[in-house]
Parts: structure tokens; C-alpha cells; sequence
């Protein structure tokens, strides 16, 4: 998955997803025969049914992966040169303090500075600090001087650089380019209807681009493709790890947004018990994707979610496996390839 | 009525796992409707046609109840579980739970440091009996539902999932008893409410109403010590003027008030300080539908105990028959 690297290290806060759009665009245009950008950012395109059925299928299926990734927005230049800012998207206050940050389109280097630890007192440490607490340092002295490089409205983005680690992965933004990665792997393949393939904004702060797309597309069925939770370090209780490293691709039954159609679900899990794709269920009951907003779009869309497992998501720094990321492309391709149109006619 | 009620009341059916109440449904109302259909969502949608087919409403009832879905089965055969809909952690403790395949469990706390405290949900589990994982008949994923017999005494029923199977008996009851309305009626029989009315807000789109009535449960104030409210058992079907999610369209109140009045049939007025219903996602569909609910007392709800009286639910059928029956008047 050459496109991985250059995803991750791509910068696309919710709201500001040009760069990434523009990454995309640029790898996938010879795979898509219309393609268009509406008017919140997100890429809609199609790629036309290129083999024939030979039992009914449907007409329109839609895929989609959020291009945005969570981030900061400046909120005020202060007097002492710092940067203030306010999280955009869900961010635990805890990862901010001691990061590293580029800020801007000019990606300006930032720290989110701390208290050294001489300085503190055992009650300090027990503190979470709230993010108006906290500023970004970009060296500057002055309010002037800051104004010179970064202004209010600004993004900024974690810096994190991509490796990979044998089988795995790290970089920021997993959540959701190993789900955009996913996606461009699947537009090389030929299906035997519309496939049209989605890459969203505003996912992370309320599913806002997906909602518009599915209204504007309309499609049969819906497939979001995910980077989402893996807590799977050893507990002290025997409790669900939500899912697993390697474990294959999480398939969502429930979250906060959604209840997956039966029938898809049922199809997938055939789908990869007969090729031997190894797979997992998300834990119920976590999270939200853009399958929440489409599936309610219009009258009603059969929608379902597949993710790449990433450890530590919604952090800085994010470890997938690349085992899981082929799976995962191997298992939706497969699913599609055998999708016919009575899996999601009504019961 | 009360067979009907009780085969609904008794039936498995939590939000996204609707189908046995769906089956159930569409067999009572069979060659009652000029149309019947299913959505994505699983709505059951039954037109009936009216005399004036100028106009649509849209009479919704949602099948779903609340319930569990398992998160984890633990190396024991124990099952982890988190909520569907609003399931609240006082009073689960010992509650009976089945699932779609028939499996029945019971809920199980682990010990508590403070006695004092409501445990959450992640201190509970579910036993079926199972002797360990792999022979477990409950796997992740599966859904839950709460599992009581109806009971009916001295006028008053006992069920769960009055929320909201007796909207459901009321739409029935009304198919059956409605000779032709005025307007064309789409029966909607709704998939997930109680997860965030996800069903509603789709018919509501694909009917396109001109007016709404949804059907559903209100709280009852009238036991002991109770947050106050004016709703109680007895006093005939509660008109809606608010809840948390929707203020009704006073044209539509104005309209049930008057049409209760007119049929000399007892009602009552509720205003709801927490919870909504379907109508809350009917209103705000398309370029916006005139909404009212007709909601039935009910205490204990999202208990295995509800309970709600027979009158009430009477009263609820012979005011929606009437309504249906006469032109839809909005000033």
C-alpha cells in the first residue's frame, strides 16, 4: 500500500481538506469516469460498471472514507506570542501537552509547551489540563511576531512522521487515510454495477460530508471504510479489546450512530468465511462513521462499516497493521464482487 | 384487543432486530390495506386509501424496544453488554433477558466496593449458562430483549414493551375499525426509535405527509413520590403540546382537542419534560410536517412492569378512528 506514507503525512484537518483531496485526486483520476467536488469538499466519483452480472445486483453502491483527520484551529494570538487554540474533533486534553505541531498552510513548527517538572507540585501532576490552558510556542516574542506566521483560523496538525515497523505501521491520521488507502486499492478492480467512491469531509466533527453526499448520490447500499478503536494491551479483567491488531478487518454491528443492515452483514461475514479472510466484530456500542449519516439518507440506504484496526486512535501517533489493511481491501472487494440485489431488498 | 396486545407485548423485537414483530404485524393486517410494503430500514408501511386523496397522513408506531447487544464473551461464557436504546443500570440486576434464538439469560452484578452507588452497565454481565466461550449460544453482536407474560387485571395490563407494541395494537385496532378515512392514511409501522427515531425520519421522507400522528407511551405522575407531570392512568388518551425533542404544531393539538370534544371522548394533556417520539423526526422532514402525537399513560416505563390502563387504550382507537375519519383542520 505505496499510498500510505504520503496519506498520512498528507495534512487535512475537518474543514481544510484540500491538500489531502487533491493527494487523492491525483493518484485515482485514471481509475473514475465522472468525478466531481461539491460543495463542502467531498470527492465524489464514479467508477462505471465494467462487468456484467449474471443475477440481479444493484444499481448504485456507494464507498466512502473521510479525508479529514483531527487537529487544532487558532483561536486567539496572545500578547507573549503564544498560540491558543481549541481541538477540532475529539482530542483527550491529556495527549496535547508536549507536542509537536506544524501550523498553517507555510506548516510552521510549534511545541505545545509544559511546566518543567522542577517547577511542579505533586498536586499539579494530578491536573488534566484543559486546551485553553494551554498554548503552542513557535518561538515567537511577541503578539507581532507571532501574527507574521500564523493568524486566527489557522490549522494546525500533529507532526508525526510515517514508519513502518516490520508488519506495522505508525503515523498520525490512520483515522481516516488506511480507510482512503483502502478505497483507492478498491477502484482498480472491476464490479458489475456504479461504484461510486466517496472521499468525505467533516466526518470527525458530525459526519457532515457524508450526509450530504449520500443525499446527492443516492446509492442501492453503503460500505464506510474506517480506521477505528484497538485497545488490546493485556487487562487486568477479561473484558472486551474492542478489536485486535492482526485480527483482520473490525466489522461494526452498532455504534453510537448506527445498527448495521442484517442482510450485508450476513454477507460479509459469508463472504469471508469462504475465502478465509480473517475478520473481527467491533465491539458494539463505540463510535460513530459516516454509514451513521448515509444510512439515513432519503428513504433509507442498507449501509454497514469495515475498519482497519488502529491502536492508540484518535492520538498523535497511531500503529496499524499492514496485514489487516490488505485483508481489509481483500474482504471488501470480495463482498463486492458477490453482491447481489436481493441481500438488501427489504425483508 | 387484549390478544392482540398480549402476542405483541410478548414478542422479541429490540431496535435493528424488528423482524418478529414485523411478521407478527403484517399478518394482523392483512387484507386490511390497499398497499403494504418494507423499507431499507425495515419500516412496514400499509396505505389505505381515503375519500379525498388530495392529502397524506402519516400514523406512526414504532415496533422496536429497548435492549441489549452483547459486547464480549469472556473465557467463562459470561457476556458482556451494553445498551440499545435507553436502558438505565437501576433495575437491571436480575432481570430476565432472551435473544432472537430463543436464549434466555439472567443478569449478573460483580461485587460492589460501595453499596451505596448504582453499578454501570460494564460492572453487569449476562449468564445464560454457558460453560465456557466456545460453547457459548450467544456470540458478540447478538441483541437482547426483556422477557415478561402480559398480564391484565381489574382494567389495568401489565406488560413489557408497552413502548411501544401498544401504538402498534392502537394502528391495528384503528386498520380494522376504519371503514374508509377521509385521507389517504399511511400506516407506518417503525424500525429503530429508541436508538435516535432513525425509521421515522426515513418514512418520513420516502411518504412526504401533509400531516403526522404518531403513536406512542407518555409517562403516568400518578405513584407515589413521582417527578411532577400532568398525565395520568385513566383519564383518557394524553394530547401532546410538548416533550424534549418537539414543540406540536398547536394547529394539530387544536384540532385533536376539538375532535375529542366533538366525539365525547375523555383526554388529557401532556407535556413531557424528558424523552420525544417519532413525530420529533416526522416534523423536521423535507420542507416540514404539520406533527401531533396521541400518547398512552403509561407507568414504570422501559421497565418489565409497565403498566397502563385498558380504557386509555380504548379511548386512543375510537379518537384516532375519529380524526382519520374527518378532514384534517390546521387553523
Amino acid at each position: 500500500m505505496s499510498f500510505l506514507r504520503e496519506l498520512s503525512e498528507a495534512r487535512g484537518v475537518s474543514g481544510h481538506e484540500g491538500e489531502v483531496r487533491t493527494l487523492i485526486f491525483g493518484k485515482i483520476r485514471n481509475l473514475v469516469d465522472e468525478y466531481r467536488v461539491d460543495a463542502l469538499g467531498n470527492l465524489i466519483t464514479l467508477r462505471k460498471a465494467r462487468v456484467h452480472a449474471d443475477r440481479p445486483v444493484p444499481k448504485k453502491v456507494m464507498l466512502a472514507a473521510h479525508m479529514d483527520e483531527i487537529g487544532l484551529m487558532i483561536t486567539e494570538v496572545a500578547k507573549n506570542g503564544l498560540l491558543r487554540f481549541s481541538p477540532v474533533g475529539g482530542i483527550d486534553p491529556r495527549l496535547m501537552l508536549a507536542q509537536k505541531v506544524l501550523v498553517g498552510d507555510k506548516k510552521i513548527p510549534g511545541v505545545v509547551g509544559v511546566k518543567p517538572i522542577h517547577q511542579l507540585k505533586p498536586e499539579d501532576m494530578k491536573q488534566i489540563l484543559r486546551h485553553d490552558q494551554l498554548g503552542i510556542d513557535i518561538g515567537a516574542t511577541s503578539e507581532s511576531q507571532a501574527e507574521g506566521q500564523a493568524r486566527v483560523g489557522d490549522y494546525a496538525t500533529f507532526d508525526t512522521a510515517y514508519e513502518e515497523l516490520g508488519e506495522v505501521a505508525k503515523g498520525k491520521a490512520f483515522d481516516d487515510r488506511a480507510g482512503c488507502a483502502v478505497l483507492m486499492e478498491l477502484l482498480k478492480a472491476d464490479y458489475p454495477f456504479d461504484l461510486y467512491a466517496v472521499f468525505t469531509v467533516q466526518e470527525e466533527v458530525g459526519l457532515r460530508g457524508s450526509r450530504v453526499a449520500a443525499y446527492a448520490v443516492e446509492p442501492d447500499c453503503a460500505i464506510a471504510l474506517e480506521g477505528t478503536v484497538c485497545d488490546d494491551l493485556p487487562k487486568k479483567k477479561d473484558i472486551s479489546p474492542t478489536t485486535r491488531l492482526g485480527a483482520g478487518p473490525a466489522i461494526t454491528v452498532m455504534d453510537h450512530t448506527f445498527i448495521a443492515h442484517q442482510g450485508m452483514l450476513r454477507h460479509i461475514v459469508n463472504v469471508a468465511e469462504k475465502n478465509g479472510i480473517p475478520y473481527q466484530f467491533k465491539q458494539p456500542g463505540i463510535g460513530g462513521t459516516d454509514a451513521g449519516a448515509i444510512h439515513t439518507a432519503k428513504e433509507g440506504v442498507p449501509s454497514v462499516t469495515v475498519a482497519v484496526p488502529c491502536r492508540y486512535i484518535h492520538s498523535p501517533v497511531l500503529l496499524l497493521s499492514l496485514k489487516d489493511l490488505e485483508n481489509t481491501v481483500a474482504l471488501v472487494r470480495e463482498t463486492l464482487r458477490t453482491l447481489t440485489a436481493d441481500i438488501i431488498r427489504p425483508e | 384487543m387484549k390478544e392482540l396486545v398480549k402476542k405483541l407485548t410478548e414478542t422479541y423485537g429490540p431496535s435493528g432486530f424488528e423482524g418478529q414483530v414485523r411478521e407478527l404485524i403484517a399478518a394482523e393486517i392483512k387484507g386490511l390495506a390497499d398497499e403494504v410494503r418494507t423499507d431499507a430500514l425495515g419500516n412496514l408501511f400499509a396505505l389505505k386509501k381515503g375519500k379525498d386523496s388530495s392529502k397524506k397522513a402519516l400514523v406512526a408506531a414504532h415496533m422496536d424496544e429497548i435492549g441489549i447487544m452483547v459486547t464480549h464473551v469472556d473465557k467463562n461464557g459470561f457476556l458482556r453488554f451494553t445498551r440499545i436504546g435507553g436502558i438505565r443500570p437501576l433495575g437491571l440486576p436480575g432481570v430476565r433477558v432472551v435473544f432472537g434464538n430463543g436464549v434466555t439469560g439472567g443478569i449478573g452484578v460483580e461485587k460492589l466496593d460501595d453499596r451505596a452507588k448504582v453499578p454501570d452497565l460494564d460492572k453487569m454481565y449476562i449468564d445464560v449458562g454457558a460453560l465456557d466461550k466456545a460453547s457459548s449460544p450467544v456470540q458478540v453482536g447478538d441483541a437482547g430483549a426483556f422477557f415478561q407474560p402480559f398480564v391484565a387485571q381489574q382494567g389495568r395490563w401489565i406488560a413489557k414493551a408497552f413502548d411501544d407494541r401498544i401504538g402498534c395494537a392502537i394502528l391495528i385496532e384503528t386498520l380494522r375499525k376504519l371503514k374508509k378515512p377521509q385521507h389517504d392514511v399511511y400506516f407506518v409501522f417503525t424500525a429503530q426509535e429508541e436508538v435516535g427515531v432513525r425509521g421515522a425520519r426515513v418514512a418520513a421522507f420516502a411518504v412526504d405527509p401533509d400531516f403526522a400522528i404518531a403513536i406512542d407511551i407518555t409517562v403516568a405522575a400518578d405513584t407515589p413520590e413521582c417527578p411532577p407531570a400532568a398525565m395520568e392512568l385513566g383519564k383518557g388518551p394524553a394530547i401532546k403540546v410538548m416533550d424534549n425533542g418537539m414543540v406540536v404544531h398547536p394547529g394539530m393539538k387544536n384540532w385533536m382537542v376539538k375532535t375529542a370534544e366533538d366525539a365525547g371522548i375523555p383526554y388529557q394533556f401532556e407535556v413531557l419534560e424528558h424523552g420525544s417520539t417519532d413525530a420529533m423526526a416526522i416534523q423536521t422532514a423535507r420542507e416540514g410536517v404539520p406533527s401531533g402525537v396521541l400518547s398512552v399513560p403509561t407507568r414504570y416505563a422501559h421497565t418489565g412492569c409497565e403498566m397502563l390502563d385498558e380504557s386509555d387504550v380504548q379511548n386512543t382507537v375510537r379518537l384516532l378512528v375519529e380524526l382519520l375519519s374527518r378532514q384534517v383542520e390546521l387553523a
